[in-house]
Order: C-alpha cells, then sequence, then structure tokens
C-alpha cells in the first residue's frame, strides 16, 4: 500500500543546473513532515512540484494513490503557505480568506460561517476588516494559514513562512503552527533551512544537498545517527577526524586508526569495510573529560590530551583539547568547581573518552560539501547550541 | 546665519516666468475689451461667441471622440504589453522593451513624418482614423510606463497564490490582477487622454481634410481668428488639462499611500 504522498524519482533541471535530482520520498497521513538543507539544495523547486507550478522533468508525484504529476495547481488538494505571504493588498483580511471558497462559488451564509471559523482559529477577529497593509507580520502569516486551511486541502506547504519574522516572533509562531497542526490534523510538508525550526516542529526530516536528499529521519535518528558527513555537520556542531577503517570487533564494531590516536574502536552501522578512508564524527557533548584517566572498559576510547581553551558558557563549559594535530570541542554540563576537584584549566594534562556508540564512521566527503561545512554556522542555519 | 534670498528669488522669478502668459491668456478670456491692452470689464462674451462657432464645435467633437477611443485602445495594448514586460523574462523582452520605450524618446515631428509617410505608402486615406492610429502609437507607449511601474510594486506571487487557491486564469485576471492593476490603468489613462486631447504636431502630419483636431483648429485661428476667442478656447482647454493632470497624480499617490 503507497503512501499518502509519494514522490517518486522526481527530479528538475533549470538549464544545465540540476536542481532537484532524483527524489523519492513518502509522506505519512497527518504528518509534519520538513525539508531541511542549506540555500539553493532545491527546497523549493521540489515544494513547487508538490504545489504544481514546476511540472518535474521527470518522476511522479501521487497523492491519496491518485497520480496529480500533471495536475495544475488549482485542480490539486494542496495549498501552499507563500513566503512573502502573497496576501491580495485589495483585499480585506475576510476577503482574503474567503477568496477560495467564492471561487468555488459556495453560497454566502456557508462562506461566512467558514470564515468567521478560521479568523477564531487564527485568533484575527478583531482584524477581519483591515487590509493586509494594515496588519503586523505575524498577523499576515497567520491570514496566510487560515487562507489556506479553509480550503481543507489534504497536505499544507509552507516555504520559510517564518524566515520574514523577527526572532521572538518567529518563536511564538512556531508554537502556533505547532498548535494548528495538531489541531486541524493536515499533513504539513515545511520547508526550511532552519534546523532549529525543523527539529523542534516535525516528525520526519529530509535533509536535503545539491537536488539530493541525503538522510530521511526523526529528528533524533538525524542528530543522533547521521548517516553521511553532511549531515553530520549540517544538523548541529560536531568533531571530524579523519582515519581509516580495520578490521571488525564484535560484528558491529570495527577498529579505526586515526593518526597520532591509539587504536579506537566504533559503532559500524554502515558496514564500511577494512581499509576504507572515513570520518568519525563525534558530538561535542559526546566526550567525557577529566585529570584521572578513568577506568572504563569495553567499548570505551580513551585518550589523552592537552587543554588549549576553556570558554565557561553558564549552562555548560566549552573545552578546547588538543590531541595530536586535532583541536577538539567538548561540551560539558558544568566545570566541577562546587564538586569535588579543581577546575580544569588551561594547559591541563587531561583524558578524554567516549563510547564506541557516539562515534560515527562516516564516508568522506566530497569537497563542495567541505567548503559549505567551512562557512559560519550562521550561513546555513541557526547552531545547534542551546 | 542669514539664509540667502536667491533661491527664493529666483524661484519667485522662474515661476512668473512660466506662469505668468498663462496668467494674461486666462484673464484676457474673461476681458470684454476685444484687444487685450486694457482691461474693459468682466464679460463672459467670449465664451458664448464660442458656443456659437460650428467649426470650433466639430473639433471639440473630432478630439473628444478621439481621445476616448485612442485612450481606451491605448489602456488594452500598453496593460498587456507591460505585463508582458513585467512577467517573462528573456531577450526578446528586452527588444519589446526598447521598442515601447522609443516612441517617449523619439522626436514628436518624426513620429509625425513618419507615420505620414506610412500611412501614404499603405495608402490609407488621411482622416479622424489615421489620428487615431497616430495617438494610439505614442499613448501605448506612457500607459505601458505606467502600469510597468506599478507591477514593479507588487509580489507576483499573489497571482500564484490564486491559483493554488483554486483560480484559473480566467478569474485571477479579474477578481485579482484587475483590481491590484487598475489605479495604474486608471492614471494611465489619465495621461493617455491629455497627451491625445494636447497633441498638435503629430495630428497635423496625419490630419485630412475634415478631420481638424481641436489644437489644430486653435493653430489656424491664430492666424484667422479673433484671439478674445481663442483666449476663452485655450482657458476651457487649460482647465480640463489641469483636471485631468490633477486626478492622475491623485490616483498615483493615494496607491503609494496604501502599500
Ligand atoms: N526558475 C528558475 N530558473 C532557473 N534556476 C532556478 C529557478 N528556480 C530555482 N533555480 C535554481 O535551482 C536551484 C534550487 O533552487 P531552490 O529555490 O529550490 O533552492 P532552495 O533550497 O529553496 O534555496 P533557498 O533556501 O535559498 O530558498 C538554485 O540553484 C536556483 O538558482
Ligand atoms: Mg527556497
Amino acid at each position: 500500500m503507497a503512501e499518502f504522498l509519494e514522490i517518486e524519482n522526481v527530479s528538475k533541471s533549470f538549464g544545465s543546473l540540476c536542481a532537484v535530482d532524483k527524489i523519492s520520498l513518502s509522506i505519512h497521513r497527518g504528518e509534519f513532515f520538513s525539508l531541511l538543507g542549506p540555500s539553493g539544495c532545491g527546497k523549493t523547486t521540489l515544494l513547487r512540484m508538490l504545489a504544481g507550478f514546476e511540472r518535474p522533468d521527470s518522476g511522479r508525484i501521487l497523492l491519496a494513490g491518485q497520480d496529480i504529476t500533471s495536475h495544475p495547481p488549482n485542480k490539486r488538494k494542496v495549498n501552499t503557505i507563500f513566503q512573502s505571504y502573497a496576501l491580495f493588498p485589495h483585499l480585506t483580511v475576510r476577503q482574503n480568506i474567503a477568496f477560495g471558497l467564492q471561487v468555488q462559488k459556495l453560497p454566502k451564509a456557508e462562506i461566512d460561517a467558514q470564515v468567521d471559523k478560521m479568523l477564531a482559529l487564527v485568533q484575527l477577529e478583531a482584524e477581519a476588516d483591515k487590509k493586509p497593509a494594515l496588519i503586523s507580520g505575524g498577523q499576515k502569516q497567520r491570514v496566510a494559514v487560515a487562507r489556506a486551511l479553509i480550503m481543507k486541502p489534504q497536505v499544507l506547504l509552507l516555504d520559510e513562512p517564518l524566515a520574514a519574522l523577527d526572532l521572538k516572533l518567529r518563536q511564538k509562531m512556531l508554537l502556533e503552527l505547532d498548535i494548528i497542526h495538531d489541531e486541524v490534523g493536515i499533513t504539513f510538508v515545511y520547508v526550511t533551512h532552519d534546523q532549529g525550526e525543523a527539529m523542534s516542529l516535525s516528525d520526519r526530516i529530509a535533509v536535503m544537498n545539491r537536488g539530493k536528499t541525503e538522510q530521511v529521519g526523526t529528528p533524533t535518528e538525524i542528530y543522533e545517527a547521521p548517516r553521511s558527513s553532511f549531515v553530520a555537520a549540517f544538523i548541529g556542531d560536531t568533531n571530524f577526524f579523519e582515519g581509516e577503517a580495520r578490521e571488525l570487533v564484535d560484528k558491529e564494531y570495527s577498529r579505526l586508526k586515526i593518526e597520532g590516536f591509539p587504536d579506537l574502536v566504533c559503532f559500524n552501522d554502515k558496514n564500511i569495510s577494512a581499509g576504507n578512508p572515513v570520518y568519525l564524527s563525534i558530538r561535542p557533548e559526546k566526550f567525557g573529560i577529566g585529570r584521572a584517566k578513568p577506568s572504563l572498559g569495553g567499548k570505551h576510547n580513551i585518550v589523552p590530551g592537552r587543554v588549549e581553551d576553556v570558554i565557561y558558557l553558564g549552562g555548560m563549559t566549552k573545552y578546547w583539547v588538543r590531541v595530536d594535530e586535532y583541536k577538539i570541542a567538548i561540551n560539558q554540563q558544568h566545570n566541577r568547581f562546587y564538586l569535588d576537584e579543581e577546575p580544569i584549566r588551561w594547559n591541563d594534562d587531561v583524558w578524554i573518552w567516549w563510547h564506541a556508540d557516539d562515534g560515527f564512521m562516516l564516508e568522506r566527503y566530497s569537497e563542495a560539501d567541505e567548503n559549505l561545512m567551512s562557512l559560519p554556522p550562521e550561513s546555513l542555519g541557526e547552531g545547534a547550541e542551546p | 546665519m542669514k539664509r540667502s534670498r536667491l533661491p527664493f528669488v529666483v524661484t519667485i522669478g522662474v515661476l512668473i516666468f512660466f506662469y505668468l502668459p498663462i496668467m494674461v491668456l486666462v484673464v484676457n478670456s474673461f476681458n470684454a475689451s476685444t484687444y487685450g491692452g486694457h482691461w474693459g470689464g468682466f464679460s463672459l462674451r467670449w465664451y458664448l461667441k464660442l458656443m456659437g462657432q460650428r467649426d470650433i464645435l466639430l473639433a471639440l467633437e473630432n478630439t473628444i471622440i478621439i481621445a476616448i477611443s485612442a485612450t481606451l485602445a491605448s489602456c488594452i495594448l500598453g496593460t498587456t504589453a507591460a505585463f508582458a514586460l513585467h512577467y517573462y523574462k528573456s531577450a526578446l523582452q528586452r527588444c519589446h522593451f526598447i521598442l515601447i520605450y522609443t516612441p517617449l524618446v523619439v522626436p514628436e515631428i518624426l513620429m509625425g513624418m513618419s507615420l505620414l509617410l506610412a500611412f501614404v505608402a499603405v495608402g490609407v486615406r488621411l482622416g479622424l482614423f489615421t489620428i487615431f492610429l497616430a495617438h494610439v502609437t505614442f499613448c501605448v507607449s506612457y500607459v505601458a510606463m505606467v502600469v510597468l511601474a506599478r507591477l514593479q510594486d507588487f509580489d507576483m506571487a499573489v497571482i500564484e497564490a490564486a491559483q493554488d487557491l483554486g483560480a484559473n486564469w480566467w478569474v485571477t485576471t479579474w477578481r485579482v490582477l484587475a483590481p491590484m492593476l487598475a489605479p495604474g490603468i486608471a492614471s494611465g489613462a489619465l495621461l493617455a487622454l491629455t497627451l491625445s486631447v494636447d497633441d498638435f504636431v503629430i495630428s497635423f502630419f496625419v490630419a485630412g481634410p475634415g478631420s481638424t483636431t481641436l489644437p489644430i483648429r486653435i493653430y489656424s485661428m491664430i492666424k484667422f481668428g479673433s484671439p478674445a476667442v481663442l483666449n476663452a478656447l485655450s482657458t476651457i482647454l487649460l482647465a480640463v488639462t489641469f483636471i485631468l493632470v490633477w486626478a492622475s497624480q491623485r490616483l498615483t499617490t493615494n496607491k503609494e499611500k496604501a502599500t
């Protein structure tokens, strides 16, 4: 049985540029699904194909079992919330919301009743007779939501609906969108380049890069078990180490050789065979750090290093630890000052450790991805730091 | 520090230079004496006399017919041209833009002459129809430019939004595009109307026998007619032009305040 919204091998090129490259996705009914990726990765293009504004070069789009690939936008039970909202400037809020039903030529009494219900849902009763130019950004966004929801779409498409709002309003609208989604139970497909938004709202996320999906999964899966080095770098902070996979130990674990480190063990869920070059990715908060060598057995890796920098951030402390040529970022909840021992300081010799399950062996990314990752996090979206 | 009086004096001087002749003309149209040299008391006799001249009324009728028909035609053509220019971007559209823009800068006398040559070459009989065609050629450009400026102000995503909400092209055009463009089209129409009513040079070239327009009539009256009647006629023309320009300005600024 096919999924509710099925995207099958869809591609779209503009001239020589392949904006969307053979993407396949299955989206469940009622799901909050996000498309997340850096600027220009093809999110909007994919969304516009779902809405019907662009025709795929190849592939199919199925909605509730029906092939809608070649249906025009006005014949799809899919509605869009545009990044600029695209409210009709010559109509009042009420007329904007009523537009879709008026096009369907419903009786006036019924339109009025439904519009009133929508106005109540988005709490805009007081602004009903104002023109869009006279209401605030957050209110405009709610009009756009109401105007789309009144059509009772099977899927609601949202293209960075919060990008134009300031941070505070964005957080408020984020919450409202979440509530509306729970209330109406419609499938949402949400485009964003902001990982914070995607993480907090979505049931599942598709991380996109250069026209392809890198990984599809729940926010936890994507953060905790990135399938590619691009995903690991794009979502949150991470430390990368260049190494080489060695022989398997214990079925799912491999030995790993990294220049300047003792022999390591690492979870190898991707069955990378011995001899392949890999990246090891470890999130800063997965490390332990201490002056004394811990007595941990089995699947722990324990490495000596020297502290090069300590940044106290209130909620946590960030250490930069030098191990051979690597400068490793480590986040710790507190710096033990009030607990037992002396705090760790600059130039202290320390031990750092992590569990084999917390490191990920990833295939090496291409040079183009590397350039993308060397950008400061702001340019890719909000950093993952709390 | 004392501000220099010079800019003030220059401004007043320039304004006097511009408007004094017009003021003299307006005042003289109410002057009872035949020759403008001295004030013979307030009178409307020149206006009454004007009403009695059949050839002037005929010229007025011609002017109105041409102005209205040329305005309508250029509004439709100009709006569609502006829309095409804005919506579709290609090398051909750049060419289109230049073609639309050129009539605004080509000297009128050149336009008039080339139109005359074209009409003669094709063998069209000169008359109201040729004047209409000539007026449309330059009015289209003005309407297109005004509407294009409007279009550039608003978000074309509204067209997609309308389609997204179930509207077909016809509904989108009538319920979204037309109302949004209306102020632009109206101010373009008023501009076209003014230009058509005022035009002398081009009309002079392409007018045939029996198709005299008001400006051409006025020109011949300078040579043969009574200057006082001419003053009255010019004052009326001036008032009409002024009202049209004022209305056009109002439409444009109102729209700016709303967005
Ligand atoms: N109509 C078009 N004509 C030509 N190229 C286009 C067109 N639309 C998009 N592109 C190109 O396709 C690529 C993907 O664009 P798209 O708008 O889908 O990216 P995006 O992921 O939405 O990025 P952003 O986060 O910046 O909105 C870009 O390189 C863009 O330049
Ligand atoms: Mg986009």
